[in-house]
């Protein structure tokens, strides 16, 4: 038996969570803080050596462990492939950087948002690296209970509400997806991904089936007209929190989508593509629009990172080679920049208390460091070619022309609203005049937040100039998922 | 040649409250003292039982009127632990009510007795007396506290709603044995014709009886007004104890004889199923006192349970008593930190007085956390797997209307434990409580929150134990 490298992973962070209950906070914030971030460099490190051990010539599931769990009925299996080690790696380098980032935002109760923190690592890394349903939605459902603490204990004044709607809005829809999981237990024998591929599941049933996952991933992605909770909680999260959020939650339904909604039901897929379309659309340009309405930055970013994930869903149902590689590449580069704006946002919000954009406005000529950066991070996010949000969104739109013109098109001109909101935001609150003399105190980024934001910046840049290790690493495993789906459809 | 070893137990419990009794009225001030023993007699008793019947066949005694298999040894196991520990949490309890006094541990003595007698009953007669034996301690005990209205009205709306009961519950008894000829479980099972319908209203009567017992929509009337009048300690006794022996009988009575008539029965357990899941997750929400709204928590957790025996399969059998033993390992933790609730020797049971518990004793609301949530049944925690067995055996029968409904009425329940969290880590802090609780509280809140916490490192060890009951 190899070292057991993924479930040391997944151990780490709740490793050192434990380690932190034990350190009595008040009087030793540096301890707390350093034994944290030090679980959480190991934690990327180990991943990155993972993605060096990485063999990406082969779609096999790799670093498989299993071990026997319940006896006769879920094994603990982990593993991972091209698809899902990319947000293993995109987890453990977020987390560090909202480790450093706490700084000036958490106040009270530091270890104990640390150890939620970490502990939302542990069970976000399981997602990513389980190979079994039940396990999957163990820890899917799992990252419930420490976001919920982290919106209610240190969000801010609806923060009661947002937690709240956070937590039964997924619940909600995870519920269904149980019911599913346990069916396939029944109807298939197993609930080993690696065998169900392999069996396939009964056509009957798919559509049901998928609909049960659907409901679960499509509020957690969030599509339209279930988006509702996202605004609420990212803007009464504490930065760290949003950036959890935004960064690596959303994944998992993205995730989810192409693992097993692809994976498992693919005559479901075909059948309920239009659905996609239509929600992936309306989620694209509605959002957008209210997106341009918005007075809070905050919820302005949240409400875009609405539209991006329309257009991830909608890359990942084209079911084209360049789609589903746009949709991950999405994902991942949506994953570092709506972390960088909502830290750059926080930023702001630590110095004025005030997240509208309307009491900023000419910050250029206050804090130019500042300025640099949040600019490179909001064209990244209208997608500027030679930034990462480039080439998920060129490659998505590829994908959507290769299949439906018409869907192509309308998404197209999403990326135009996105341009719009996104600059015209970004233009009120960096240019114009200084009409509020209080921002002339401001200070401009310390080197902990420079260094964080530089953090962020240097892969969306690098990336969008030089995708090819994010597309070797994911290529050979959509190219057989693809096969793989073509070859079931044809047989049934 | 009747072999006495195998009621050894029955007998020696018996034996012990009389002599208890006895030593109650000869000596003065000496409730320490039959504290003390009636713990060791418990824990004595399980350990007999333990050693000498658990690993055994099924046997029957007494013309086939007493079974001992591994079922019945195993619940009493069960409810001599949590009749133990429910004894040794409460001393405090009732030390600040100056109701600790001898007759408790000895009515909750005599109230186990009845219970095993309950459990190993497989016969109509022997579960009704068991079933009064226990009950008529089980009035006293709720009120206990007997200068306080609210404990006497508790137990007075007690006695006659489960007088009423008892009568419904005789009554389709003597139906069963009009047209059966007899009360034996297995001579029943030999007799039956499906085509009786006046049988049907027989366990129909029983099932309302029994339903009423385990406090089951909509015979749970009950429930919330005596939970919340009676001392705190009896409480947390009421909703597991009598529970465990209600849900042996449940099993036999439905397995043993009636396990043919499954069409008849099964759309009425699926009823009350739904009912108590539903019901007990929407009462909930707009409890404030913290007794009624664990009474709401436990007809829900009922429904659950009932859910498993609605499947009419073994393995459904096995989830119920898995999620039940669960749930009780939980309860004794919330309880527990009911029991911690006191400022000078006043005790707080509203939910208001939880505010901001987490700022001042952050261990009890990291404990209450995990128990909350584990209630809910979020993974990982103990809860959820308890719901996991049970939908897992639902849907093996293809109800999928049970199993949708059963895990929407958790998404309501949520909410509720969900409200308790947010008052204990989102509210403003209140006066500390008092720290200085007995050992015993400590330990019995500790190791029920670490099982909870750690259940999923090795969930196959509970199944293990369980898998061994074969009713079918």
């Amino acid at each position: 038996m190899n070292f057991p490298i993924l479930s040391s992973l997944i151990l780490l962070p709740s490793i050192g969570a434990l380690f932190l209950l034990f350190i009595r906070s008040e009087k030793s914030k540096r301890t707390v803080k350093y034994v944290s971030l030090f679980t959480s460099l190991v934690n990327f490190f180990l991943s990155i050596y993972l993605w060096i051990l990485f063999d990406y010539k082969t779609s096999e599931f790799q670093f498989v462990e299993d071990r026997i769990w319940i006896e006769n009925l879920i094994n603990y299996k982990v593993g991972v492939d091209g698809i899902s080690i990319l947000f293993i790696i995109l987890t453990t380098f977020i987390t560090p950087l909202c480790i450093i980032s706490v700084n000036n935002s958490i106040k009270d109760r530091l270890a104990e948002f640390l150890i939620a923190v970490l502990i939302m690592e542990s069970f976000m890394i399981g997602v990513f690296c389980s190979l079994d349903l039940v396990v999957f939605y163990l820890f899917f459902e799992a990252g419930l209970i420490p976001m919920f603490l982290i919106i209610g204990i240190w969000g801010g004044s609806r923060r009661v509400y947002s937690a709240f709607k956070f937590f039964l809005y997924t619940l909600l829809g995870s519920v269904l997806m149980l019911v599913a999981i346990i069916s396939i237990y029944w109807i298939s024998g197993t609930t080993d991904i690696t065998k169900l591929y392999e069996l396939g599941i009964d056509v009957k049933y798919q559509n049901l089936l998928w609909l049960a996952f659907f409901s679960s991933f499509a509020v957690k992605t969030p599509m339209w007209p279930v988006h509702t909770w996202l605004p609420d909680a990212h803007v009464e999260a504490p930065t760290a929190g949003s950036v959890l959020l935004a960064a690596i939650l959303l994944k998992m339904a993205g995730y989810g989508f192409i693992r097993f909604s692809l994976g498992l039901f693919p005559v479901a897929s075909e059948t309920f593509t239009p659905l996609i379309y239509s929600l992936s659309v309306i989620a694209i340009i509605f959002t957008s629009l209210i997106a341009l309405m918005q007075e809070d930055m905050k919820k302005l970013i949240a409400y875009s990172s609405v539209a991006h994930m329309g257009f991830v869903t909608l890359g990942i149902f084209t079911i084209q080679q360049q789609g589903i590689e746009g949709s991950i590449i999405q994902m991942i580069s949506h994953g570092l920049v709506s972390a960088a704006l909502f830290l750059s946002v926080g930023v702001v919000y630590d110095r004025m208390h005030s997240r509208l954009i309307n009491t900023y406005g000419g910050l250029v000529s206050i804090i130019p460091k500042y300025s640099v950066l949040f600019m490179i991070f909001v064209l990244a996010s209208l997608g500027l070619p030679g930034t990462s949000g480039f080439i998920g969104e060129f490659l998505i739109l590829m994908g959507a022309f290769k299949d439906n013109f018409l869907v192509a098109v309308v998404a197209s001109v999403g990326v135009i609203l996105g341009a719009a909101y996104i600059l015209w935001m970004y233009k009120r609150v960096v240019f114009g005049k200084i009409i509020n003399s209080d921002l002339k105190q401001m200070l401009d980024l310390n080197k902990s937040e420079l260094f964080i934001l530089s953090c962020l910046a240097i892969p969306i840049l690098f990336f969008g100039f030089y995708p090819d290790p994010l597309i070797n690493t994911i290529e050979v495993s959509i190219n057989d998922l693809i096969k793989m789906y073509n070859l079931n459809l044809i047989d049934k | 040649m009747i072999n006495f070893e195998l009621i050894f137990p029955e007998l020696f419990l018996s034996l012990s409250i009389m002599f208890l009794l006895i030593l109650g009225v000869f000596k003065k001030n000496s409730s320490k003292i039959i504290q003390n023993i009636s713990l060791i007699v418990l824990l004595i008793t399980a350990v007999i039982i333990f050693n000498e019947t658990l690993g055994n066949e099924e046997i029957k005694l007494f013309n086939e009127s007493i079974v001992i298999d591994y079922l019945s040894s195993f619940m009493k196991i069960i409810t001599l632990l949590s009749a133990f520990l429910v004894l040794v949490i409460s001393t405090s309890y009732l030390k600040a009510f100056k109701i600790f006094k001898i007759e408790y541990p000895i009515l909750i003595l005599s109230s186990v007795l009845g219970m095993m007698i309950m459990i190993s009953s497989n016969d109509l007669i022997v579960f009704y007396m068991g079933l009064e034996l226990q009950s008529l301690a089980l009035y006293v005990l709720a009120t206990f506290n007997r200068d306080q209205l609210k404990s006497s009205e508790a137990g007075l709306k007690y006695f006659v709603l489960s007088a009423l009961s008892s009568g419904l519950l005789l009554y389709g008894c003597s139906l069963i044995y009009g047209f059966t000829g007899s009360t034996n479980f297995n001579v029943i099972a030999s007799q039956l014709n499906a085509n009786d319908y006046a049988l049907t209203f027989g366990i129909v009567f029983v099932l309302v009886g029994l339903a009423f017992k385990i406090s089951a929509v909509p015979f749970h009337m009950w429930a919330p007004d005596v939970y919340e009048g009676s001392p705190t300690s009896v409480t947390l006794f009421f909703t597991m104890v009598p529970k465990i022996a209600a849900l042996t009988v449940f099993i036999r009575f439905l397995y043993v004889p009636f396990l043919d008539l499954i069409d008849q029965w099964q759309i009425i357990l699926i009823f009350l199923s739904i009912a108590s899941m539903l019901f007990g997750a929407i009462a909930a929400i707009g409890q404030t006192n913290l007794k009624r709204l664990v009474a709401y928590s436990s007809i829900g957790h009922v429904g659950y349970t009932l859910a498993g025996l609605a499947t009419g399969t073994n393995d459904g059998i096995q989830s119920s008593i898995i999620y039940f033993t669960i749930y009780i390992i939980m309860n004794l933790g919330l309880f527990s930190c009911l029991l911690m609730m006191k400022r000078n020797n006043v005790y707080y049971e509203n939910i208001e007085d939880l505010s901001g518990l987490s700022k001042n004793h952050p261990l009890l609301s990291l404990s209450l956390l995990i128990i909350l949530f584990s209630l809910a049944g979020i993974p990982p925690l103990a809860g959820f797997f308890a719901k996991f067995y049970i939908f897992k055996s639902v849907l093996e029968q293809s109800m999928y209307f049970l199993a949708i409904v059963g895990l929407l009425s958790t998404v309501v329940a949520a909410f509720y434990y969900l409200r308790i969290i947010k008052i204990i880590y989102f509210d403003k802090e209140k006066e500390k409580y008092d720290i200085d609780h007995s050992m015993w509280l400590k330990f019995s809140l500790t190791v029920s929150t670490l099982i909870i916490l750690f259940y999923f490192i090795s969930p196959s060890q509970l199944i293990e134990v369980i898998s061994k009951i074969n009713v079918i």
